[in-house]
């Protein structure tokens, strides 16, 4: 037992909590399973209190709650709760791996589901399929460089500003908690953060009317739906990804499907659009 | 026999260029015919996968991760190293060369050394062009930073998530490779045996984690890049799949395993909160720059409230133990400083299984000398990530910091060639041993991952693969496939059928606290010969008393983490004897027994070299072989910080 002798203490050191954890195994209805766990330290990160739950449950004989979770420090992307109704809980800026047990009351509910979208779909419990990002990012999120073939790295400037802009977007971690929060289920703020990257960069420029269209095409393809400005993907990335990439993917987008128009009426020619 | 380290002849500086001269090639329509198995996707694996599959290699790429992207090496905060001397402070390959070797505290095999600090300035290329967006000054070009064990500012960084765009940039080469067809990518696919046909290695087993079907794989040749053993102390930085398997299942079919009690402890991570702590969350070590360092000198004031102790009831013990370097000594300096402290029974925070474990990291004279807002400015991310996980605000009250497992410098035996004593069997990364000796700078992970995934290994598996030819390839229907496949089956049979009632990571955390003991910061043979006992006996209580639910078909966590667990409770033995036979102290490996008032005390006669060791069965004692590591440029000296 843990006793805290930091400020942060001064509510109880350990929790009562209800835990409504959704269960479901692949190809059936999933349903709500509901565990009381009666002292959960205030320490505890949530995922340490998912622990406690399975390890009462192995020692049962009973299968653990499965779920996605690998770093534990908020840069993998892997967990992915929805935790009372919000993609990575109630505190804005942090993973499910970063909340911490403090942030919930004595004698509190909390319901425990999976990402819920069409395009990530349910593998068990709490894990979902998200290999709808990478087949996205395999269709476009990169820029061709072969291995060794690139020139002195100092010889291609980049302003600081360019930089700094296309860093923020690149912090995206992939977790899919913009397409969980969105009622359409649209990877628009994951491409457009991925898009604004390389698109801003002066690497990323001369592929970068192709991207915005293939990334978009797999995007549909891969069955995520579409943008109407809700922002609740912003409101809920853990990473502070803003609509600003949105912004910017419409209109690499649209620029390109301009120019591939104008091109398409002169002589025959291969890929674009 | 310790197998041939292949060194090239010539001079030092010349070895890798004349040597990759030399080095056998495929031709382009003969690539596809080569099968070629990459396991695990962080930075050695991605480099290699993606390079290896544009140059026309049918690659298959396998992780245990949802997608090739979360691979641990995301997680790496502070940089890479290059000596591109763009700041103009003097730096050169040579110079780069020397400082990880004396870094690695004259452990580290000399020719592979400087092959890195020679690759480095590609890499740094390579990253641009695929875009990552390093940290760049106003004038465009990129920014350099100093770090650790350097007098010169040559580390890149993308912010303090370095690792992460490295990795993504990898990725990004991998995906463009999968979007091709030259790469299959299989996530959620757990290694669990490696299959040798002829010698050779040929094949692997994976299960699939989502659907629990285990099967096997057929190639050419199989590529390693599955990470570190960090996780052996069940509590370190490591992200919570980090396992040992891939490389001990190889260690198992005859690969050497060198040098596994080298491991690295980084002394500011935020210490354990009580029994429930999963992992460690690493702060970065910039933070040493503002912060000092203490405990109370009286163990009686350690609950009290810090801000309550007047500076003369304060022991800042590493000012006063290295004045010249202070709160800024080397990580295993400092993290054994604080171990002492809190073995003193002058620990800090809350009290976990009766011990507090934490010292102070005070930013109060900083905060008074600078102003609040600048300390923000400088680590404002850092105090934020520090309040999320404890709960305390660190402008008000000091910091507690404990050290933590983070990297493991040794790994698979390789030769120069990054190919194992098994013919077919390569190993990149964290994976191997080869490169960081018995310490790792800060920012040459990075470094290294990136160094073997693009530039060595395509080079050297092309060499294999033109000397073994087109019928190397078996049909996968072999004997040999069907006797792992066998084995490997049985083996979760056998997890499944044991039926007690102990969870795997009650036993996890059971050998983390042996290792973590007899095995961590201070090591001694008493304590080692005891660690070795009590492994043992966990071991046969984990066979009898574990319980993993379920049938093993579709996905069955506890079983996942039982089979890791196991092979850690083997590895961990085989780590502990390692340390047990190192008679001296070098880098991260401290044996009490050989220090000079508390400095380690090398022993260059004796342990000037790499110790692999052979697998000779269950229960058997492995064998250790020495490849002495003759040093032609390089002279001994010792380290010194006081």
């Amino acid at each position: 037992m843990v006793k805290e002798n930091s400020p942060a203490a001064d509510h109880p050191a350990t929790l009562r909590l209800r835990l409504r954890v959704w269960r479901q195994r692949p190809g059936q209805p999933g349903a709500f399973e509901e565990h009381e766990l009666p002292a959960v330290p205030t320490s505890a990160s949530f995922l340490e209190m998912m622990d406690l739950l399975n390890e009462r449950l192995i020692r049962e004989g009973k299968e653990p709650v499965a779920f996605d979770h690998d770093c534990r420090e908020g840069i993998c992307g892997m967990c992915s709760m929805t935790i009372n109704g919000m993609p990575h809980g109630p505190l804005p800026g942090v993973t499910t791996c970063q909340l911490h047990m403090r942030n919930f009351r004595d004698g509190e509910t909390i319901t425990v589901e999976p990402w819920r979208a069409r395009a990530f779909p349910v593998l068990r419990d709490l894990m979902v399929d998200r290999s709808g990002f990478d087949k996205v990012v395999q269709a476009g999120g990169f820029i061709s460089v072969r291995t060794g073939s690139a020139p002195e790295a100092n010889s291609i400037p980049v302003p600081k500003p360019v930089a700094d802009e296309a860093m923020d977007a690149a912090e995206c971690i992939g977790c899919g908690a913009c397409v969980a929060s969105c009622k359409n289920g649209s990877a628009m703020l994951f491409v457009g953060a991925k898009v604004t990257h390389l698109n801003l960069l002066p690497q990323g420029k001369p592929e970068a009317g192709r991207r915005a269209v293939a990334m978009v095409r797999a995007m549909d393809e891969a069955g995520f739906g579409n943008c109407t400005n809700y922002g609740e993907c912003q409101a809920h990335c853990p990473k502070g990804i803003t609509l600003d990439v949105i912004a910017r993917l419409n209109r690499d987008y649209l620029a390109e499907r301009v120019r591939a128009f104008f091109a398409s009426t002169g002589k025959p020619r291969r890929g674009g659009d | 026999m310790i197998p041939d380290a292949k060194i090239p002849a010539g001079p030092l500086a010349q070895k890798w260029q004349s040597h990759k001269a030399r080095l056998r090639l495929v031709n382009p329509a003969n690539r596809r015919k080569y099968h070629v198995i990459v396991v695990g996707s962080g930075l050695a694996g991605s480099a290699a996968a993606a390079s290896l599959g544009e140059l026309g290699y049918e690659v298959s790429c396998f992780c245990y991760q949802d997608s090739p992207r979360r691979a641990h090496s995301i997680a790496a905060q502070g940089g890479i190293n290059a000596a591109k001397n763009y700041p103009n402070d003097g730096d050169s390959v040579r110079r780069l060369f020397l400082d990880t070797i004396k870094g690695g505290d004259y452990r580290a095999r000399e020719a592979n050394v400087h092959r890195l600090a020679e690759l480095s300035v590609s890499i740094i290329d390579q990253c641009v062009a695929q875009g990552v967006p390093f940290a760049r000054e106003y004038g465009g070009q990129l920014a350099n930073r100093s770090f650790g064990g350097a007098q010169v500012s040559r580390t890149f960084y993308a912010r303090g998530q370095t690792g992460q765009q490295l990795l993504l940039g990898a990725y990004s080469a991998l995906s463009r490779q999968v979007g091709a067809g030259s790469v299959r990518m299989y996530p959620r696919h757990e290694m669990l045996d490696l299959v040798l046909v002829g010698g050779h290695a040929k094949g692997i087993v994976t299960r699939n984690l989502v659907t629990g079907e285990v099967r096997s794989w057929a190639a050419d040749c199989v590529v390693l890049c599955t990470g570190g053993y960090g996780n052996v102390f069940y509590l370190s930085t490591n992200a919570q799949g980090c396992n040992v398997t891939a490389t001990h299942r190889a260690h198992r079919r005859g690969a050497l395993f060198a040098n596994p009690c080298y491991t690295q402890i980084h002394p500011t991570c935020i210490p354990a909160h009580g029994d429930d702590q999963s992992k460690l969350t690493l702060m970065s070590e910039s933070l040493r720059n503002d912060g000092r360092v203490w405990v109370p000198k009286d163990a009686a004031d350690c609950g009290k409230d810090p801000a309550s102790l007047p500076e003369s009831a304060r022991d800042y013990f590493l000012e006063r133990k290295y004045p010249s370097y202070g709160n800024l000594a080397p990580r295993d300096i400092a993290s054994r400083a604080a171990k002492e402290a809190c073995d003193d029974g002058r620990g800090v925070g809350p009290s976990v299984d009766g011990r507090r474990l934490g010292v102070y990291l005070d930013f109060s004279a900083s905060i008074a000398r600078l102003g609040e807002p600048v300390i923000r400015e400088r680590y404002g991310n850092l105090f934020d990530m520090y309040e999320n996980i404890t709960g305390e605000n660190a402008y008000r009250r000091p910091m507690r910091i404990y050290p933590a497992v983070h990297y493991t410098m040794g790994g698979l035996w390789v030769d120069y060639n990054l190919q194992s004593n098994i013919p077919g069997l390569f190993v990149g990364g964290e994976a191997n041993f080869s490169d960081h000796g018995a310490n790792r700078l800060g920012a040459s992970a990075l470094m290294q991952g990136l160094a073997d995934g693009y530039f060595v290994l395509p080079a050297t598996v092309a060499d294999y693969l033109a000397g073994v030819g087109l019928s190397g390839r078996p049909s996968g229907e072999g004997p040999e496939f069907r006797q792992a496949l066998a084995e490997t089956n049985d083996r979760v049979a056998r997890l499944l059928a044991v039926g007690g009632k102990e969870t795997p990571r009650s036993y996890h955390k059971r050998l983390g606290k042996i290792v973590w003991e007899q095995c961590g910061m201070a090591r001694s043979k008493e304590g080692l010969t005891k660690a070795i006992a009590d492994i043992r006996a966990l071991r046969e209580d984990f066979w009898r008393n574990v319980s993993v639910p379920g049938t093993g078909a579709g996905v069955t966590p506890a079983l996942e983490h039982a089979g890791r667990v196991a092979d850690f409770l083997e590895f961990g033995e085989l780590m502990c004897r390692d340390a047990l036979v190192r008679e001296e102290s070098c880098g991260g490996h401290f044996r009490v027994e050989h220090q000079d008032a508390g400095e380690a005390r090398r022993d260059d006669a004796a342990f000037a070299h790499v110790a692999a060791w052979e697998w000779k069965g269950e229960g058997a004692e492995p064998v250790r072989h020495a490849e002495p590591l003759a040093y032609e440029e390089v002279q001994f000296s010792t380290r010194s910080y006081k």
